[in-house]
């Protein structure tokens, strides 16, 4: 029978380059992380251990209540009083937790942290209520920077946003190994730890990537340009399965997903607006028609039209955070806009909408409510909103089937860029 | 009443401001590339490069320039959410 690897079974620390070990802890019983996240096997919080000839670092720490499995393979391997460094990669609570226990017991150790790390790091080791302020040691690294281990260097990589402001990435240059964070990391709990010997996780990967990655795209692309030139023959995240078989085909998995599908579908610099409407009685549904008949006006405009109600949410999600503008129309239901289109607007948190423009309009029969709470929801996502909203009473006539022609028109021009965009804008006006 | 221009350089776009306005305020209703935490000073996420009219703003409080200097910032910028507008500026993202 196979012997199969099972670092469930001790608490020592695993070898897995020269002098580099994993001293993380499993929670293999985590449904869902951080709210937000279902974890289908749960996940491993990943700390690493480095050891060199003049002083071993620590990189990363694990979350609080795993403090005790931690420790242990800690101490399996190395004293306190050897920790020369630590390093934080991302200061997100399940990888500082045992933070402040670890300096206790190695008070000597100095902190190596991102320059956008020092008002988190205070924040996370506020002084107790006898003591006015709570003195540590630390050093901002960035890009360049190095820390020597005697025999063995560790270089710095600042990758902002990734996905938090204080995201840094550590490389250890003698044995070719990533330490990423967060990045190239996924919430999968498996006693065997390293990709080759786990089973599949596939989904578990591209669902951390476009839950947690994905919002930072434009960070992605920046942080590959400093990881790929690298040799790498292992990256060591703080989540999931350690990557030493092929790890390349991370990096390259990571470009495929930050890339824009949209931009080989459409011809040369092509805006795309779509219009997603709702109707109850067919009124805002010809408003739509209207509106995206209007719009359709600019060649350089591609115009897509969809029913929410034909639609589910996850795919809408996909087409939205390509596109260049958003029509959102709704009736007015009880002084408020239609739950699907909440659903869909409250679904975007894993999207990047800043900048995109917005725009809502819709038939109401009493008090039209669903356009201005619509175009302040967009407003709250940053959006531009460049044309104010279009409300018809009932059953829209030709003057006003016109003007929905015109909005649509109006935000397609502004789109193309043929409506000039004004050299200077009073504060006044805008909205 | 007294006025400014505050020229946002990642966009080009400027836009004429009354005197004290935020610079976060003008930034986020224009969609400018300005990134935005706390709004109040605390974590440095706005941190704005000034290339022109740096004596044009209000000058940073003692607690904003604790905040620059934790976040190593480097000269001329500013947090958004705390510098004022009170002539003509350019500023980007730092």
């Amino acid at each position: 029978m196979k012997k199969q690897m099972d670092v469930s079974c001790h608490r020592h620390a695993v070898e897995f380059a020269d002098g580099v070990y994993w001293v993380g802890a499993l929670d293999p019983t985590l449904r869902t992380f951080d709210i937000i996240l279902s974890t289908a096997n749960g996940t491993t919080y990943n700390s690493y251990l480095v050891k060199g000839s003049e002083g071993v670092a620590v990189i990363d720490t694990v979350k609080e209540n795993f403090s005790d499995e931690f420790f242990s393979r800690l101490e399996s391997e190395v004293d306190y009083s050897d920790i020369k460094y630590i390093v934080l990669n991302h200061l997100e609570p399940d990888h500082t937790g045992a933070l402040p226990e670890l300096m206790r017991r190695a008070p000597q150790a100095k902190l190596y942290i991102s320059q956008r790390a020092v008002s988190m790091l205070k924040a996370l080791l506020k002084p107790a209520a006898d003591k006015k302020e709570n003195n540590f040691d630390y050093t901002t690294v960035n890009t360049g920077d190095s820390i020597s281990l005697g025999n063995r260097t560790l270089s710095f990589l600042h990758t902002p946003f990734l996905h938090w402001p204080d995201t840094q990435c550590t490389y250890l240059e003698e044995e070719a190994v990533l330490f990423s964070g967060d990045v190239f990391g996924c919430h999968y709990c498996d006693q065997r730890l390293f990709n080759d010997l786990v089973g599949d996780f596939r989904f578990s990967f591209d669902y951390y990537y476009a839950h947690i990655m994905r919002p930072f795209k434009t960070y992605v692309m920046d942080a590959l340009k400093l990881i790929e030139p690298l040799k790498i023959k292992q990256i060591a995240p703080t989540h999931g399965p350690i990557l030493r078989e092929r790890p390349r085909r991370y990096v390259t998995h990571y470009r495929e997903l930050s890339t824009s599908s949209l931009s080989r579908e459409i011809v040369n610099d092509n805006k795309t607006l779509i219009i997603f409407y709702m109707s109850s009685y067919g009124n805002t549904a010809r408003m739509a028609k209207e509106v995206s008949d209007g719009a359709s006006d600019f060649d350089d405009v591609r115009v897509s039209l969809y029913d929410l109600e034909g639609g589910e949410t996850e795919p809408f999600v996909d087409l939205i955070e390509e596109a260049d503008a958003l029509l959102f129309g709704s009736p007015t239901i009880n002084g408020d806009a239609v739950k699907p289109i909440w659903d869909l607007l409250s679904s975007l948190v894993v999207i990047n909408l800043k900048g995109k423009l917005g725009g809502a309009f819709g038939s109401y029969g009493w008090s039209g409510e669903a356009v201005p709470m619509i175009e302040d929801r967009m407003r709250g996502l940053k959006m531009k909103i460049p044309q104010e909203g279009l409300r018809v009473k009932l059953i829209p006539d030709d003057e006003e089937l016109e003007a929905c022609r015109l909005f649509g028109y109006q935000v397609a021009s502004v789109l193309s860029g043929k409506k000039e965009q004004q050299d200077v804008i009073d504060f006044a006006d805008l909205k | 009443m007294a006025k400014g221009k505050i020229t946002f350089e990642d966009i080009e776009q400027t836009v004429n401001v009354p005197a004290g306005t935020r610079i976060i305020e003008v930034s986020e209703k224009i969609g400018a590339g300005i990134i935005y935490g706390c709004r109040e000073g605390d974590c440095g996420t706005c941190i704005t490069h000034v290339t022109e009219g740096w004596n044009n703003l209000t000058e940073p409080s003692v607690l904003e320039e604790k905040v620059l200097k934790e976040n190593m910032a480097s000269r001329h910028d500013r947090l958004a959410c705390q510098a004022q507008v009170l002539g003509d500026c350019k500023v980007k993202p730092a």
